[in-house]
């Protein structure tokens, strides 16, 4: 893919970051962390990528199902928790 | 070539989903259909990834299964006070995840060399190198740091900041050494001499993600912890130019500018700025502290201070992280029940930083079921302080310490605080006669308004509770 196009996408995708989130309240700012962190998790596709039938040593094997399972536990423990604090919230609102 | 047409068209939505995730996560009406969207944006990417040529499926199902045990029994089991180590522990892992792709991504190149490798990915070995190199970096970081973070908020490390003496000149050798290493990787053709450059960037990186967090005080954890989140999200963008993969880059960067945002409204909130937390070597140094002042702290019996209770007729709870060790909200809850029963306004003085993360005391009395509207903010809370008749201070310090206001020595100076000193009396909830989490004295604890009630916070408050529904 050209490089060049991929910076294009990461520039733009740092300022829509930077625009994203301004004021939010404070209690909000724990659940948007872990919120986001999960997000931060996507390198599971990278560790998916890397887990390759043919091509690659017993190394890369072993590299790639360790990123996988640590990605996975990101990903999957970070939505619940996150939804664990938010549903809390939601209790005292009715 | 149509699956991979596919993939991307379905990576460009799952960016879309995460995009609109994080911006109804910022908002209290929407947060949590907002992390639902953005776990549906996660789902589609990893879904849509498995269409991908060449996959081994066997090692995949494996991965994803024992990773997501792990993750729902941790994230179902854990208690809500230890909320926030176990979200630096799984930021932790994100990053080690992000070097583990980068390693694995390296380790493909030597079975192939880099000749095959550029003609297949079509890639220059030096921008391959440098983001192989970057993505392995950020990634150790991160996952050291959190680690290191997860154990002084748990408790395992001491909370306090480590300093010593050329630790700053320490850290900027290493952080030389990394660079210099990873110059040498990058221009490097010789892939042996790469691998042992790799190796030794890896230990490097880890070492760097440890000493960078150490002379960080404990209080200062959550910023910290945002700092890494964004890390953690910079990694994987880099680890998404390691594999051409958009997905990454775009999400990983999102994540990286948002928490970088998040992290300096934290700082705000404490009146410091990122550079101060980082590198102020903060809590370690006692400043201010031992002025001449031999004051004692003046202690009340459980049974007087429900005599003052029951007369008062408005009462603010100023909850810090010792109620969250001593998982009192649910008794504090009752109490504030009680005082209302018997005509009193009882509410909640939040302050942004009090306990180990933002909202960390929203979470817990959300928890208890205390209604929303009782809690107030600190910019609500303060004017309406002189009128209070009793403020309970329970497990929190710095955040009621009138040295942040009124002794420019002191190093939480500037730090906006809950002016508890203001109120008629206080009485303050403590374990012993300890410092707080900074190091710090308080000299709230020695006004002529302030009583101590030494013990377990919960057991005071159950006490408390007892003689009001005894009365």
């Amino acid at each position: 893919m050209d490089l060049i196009l991929l910076f294009f996408i990461f520039v733009l995708a740092a300022f829509l970051g930077l625009e994203l989130i301004s004021k939010v309240p404070s209690q909000l700012h724990t659940p948007l962390m872990s919120g986001s962190n999960a997000i931060s998790g996507i390198t599971v596709v990278g560790a998916l990528l890397a887990i390759r039938a043919e091509e690659q040593g017993t190394m890369g094997t072993v590299l790639g199902v360790a990123a996988l399972i640590f990605a996975t536990v990101n990903v999957v423990g970070g939505y619940v928790v996150t939804d664990r604090m938010l549903q809390m919230f939601k209790k005292k609102g009715k | 070539m149509e699956a991979n047409d596919l993939i991307n068209l379905a990576y460009v939505v799952a960016a879309t989903l995460f995009v609109f995730g994080i911006k109804m996560l910022g908002s209290a009406d929407t947060a949590r259909r907002g992390n639902l969207v953005s776990g549906m944006g996660m789902l589609l990417a990893v879904v849509v990834t498995l269409l991908a040529d060449g996959l081994d499926y066997t090692w995949i199902l494996g991965g994803l299964i024992v990773g997501s045990a792990i993750g729902l029994v941790a994230a179902r089991m854990v208690k809500m006070t230890a909320m926030p180590e176990l979200v630096a522990l799984f930021n932790g892992f994100g990053g080690l995840a992000s070097l583990l792709v980068a390693w694995a991504e390296f380790e493909k190149i030597r079975g192939i060399g880099w000749d095959v490798y550029e003609l297949e990915m079509q890639s220059n070995p030096t921008f391959s190198g440098f983001v192989i190199y970057a993505a392995m970096l950020i990634g150790g970081v991160t996952f050291t740091g959190s680690l290191f973070a997860y154990g002084k908020l748990s408790g395992k490390l001491s909370g306090s900041a480590i300093v010593f003496g050329g630790q700053k000149a320490l850290n900027i050798l290493l952080l030389i050494s990394i660079l210099g290493v990873g110059a040498v990787f990058a221009w490097s053709s010789d892939l042996e001499l790469a691998h042992k450059l790799f190796l030794t960037g890896v230990g490097l990186a880890l070492l760097f993600g440890v000493m960078g967090v150490m002379p960080i005080g404990g209080g200062d954890m959550p910023v910290v912890i945002s700092l890494l989140n964004s890390l953690s999200g910079v990694a994987a963008s880099a680890a998404g130019f390691v594999i051409y993969n958009n997905v990454l880059i775009v999400a990983g960067c999102l994540v990286g500018a948002s928490g970088l945002i998040l992290t300096v409204i934290m700082c705000k909130a404490m009146n410091r700025t990122l550079g101060n937390v980082l590198f102020s070597g903060f809590g370690a140094a006692s400043g201010g502290a031992d002025d001449g002042d031999d004051r004692e702290p003046k202690a009340i019996s459980v049974e007087d201070a429900f005599y003052v209770l029951e007369a008062a007729s408005s009462v603010m709870f100023i909850p810090g992280y010792g109620m969250a060790v001593a998982q009192a909200q649910h008794v504090v809850k009752e109490l504030a029940e009680l005082l209302e029963e018997n005509g009193c306004e009882a509410n909640f003085a939040i302050h942004p930083v009090a306990g180990r993360m933002p909202g960390h005391m929203n979470v817990l009395l959300a928890e208890a079921d205390v209604e929303y509207e009782k809690l107030l903010e600190m910019d609500t809370v303060n004017p309406m302080m002189p009128t209070v008749d009793v403020a309970i201070v329970i497990g929190a310090n710095d955040v009621v310490n009138p040295a942040a206001a009124d002794d420019p020595q002191s190093p939480i100076y500037g730090m906006p605080i809950i002016e508890a000193h203001h109120a008629k009396t206080v009485f303050i909830l403590k374990r012993g006669q300890g410092k707080g989490f900074s190091g710090l004295v308080n000299k709230l604890f020695v006004m002529e308004n302030s009583r101590m009630i030494y013990g377990d916070a919960k057991a005071t408050i159950s006490s408390l509770v007892n003689e009001l529904k005894g009365s």
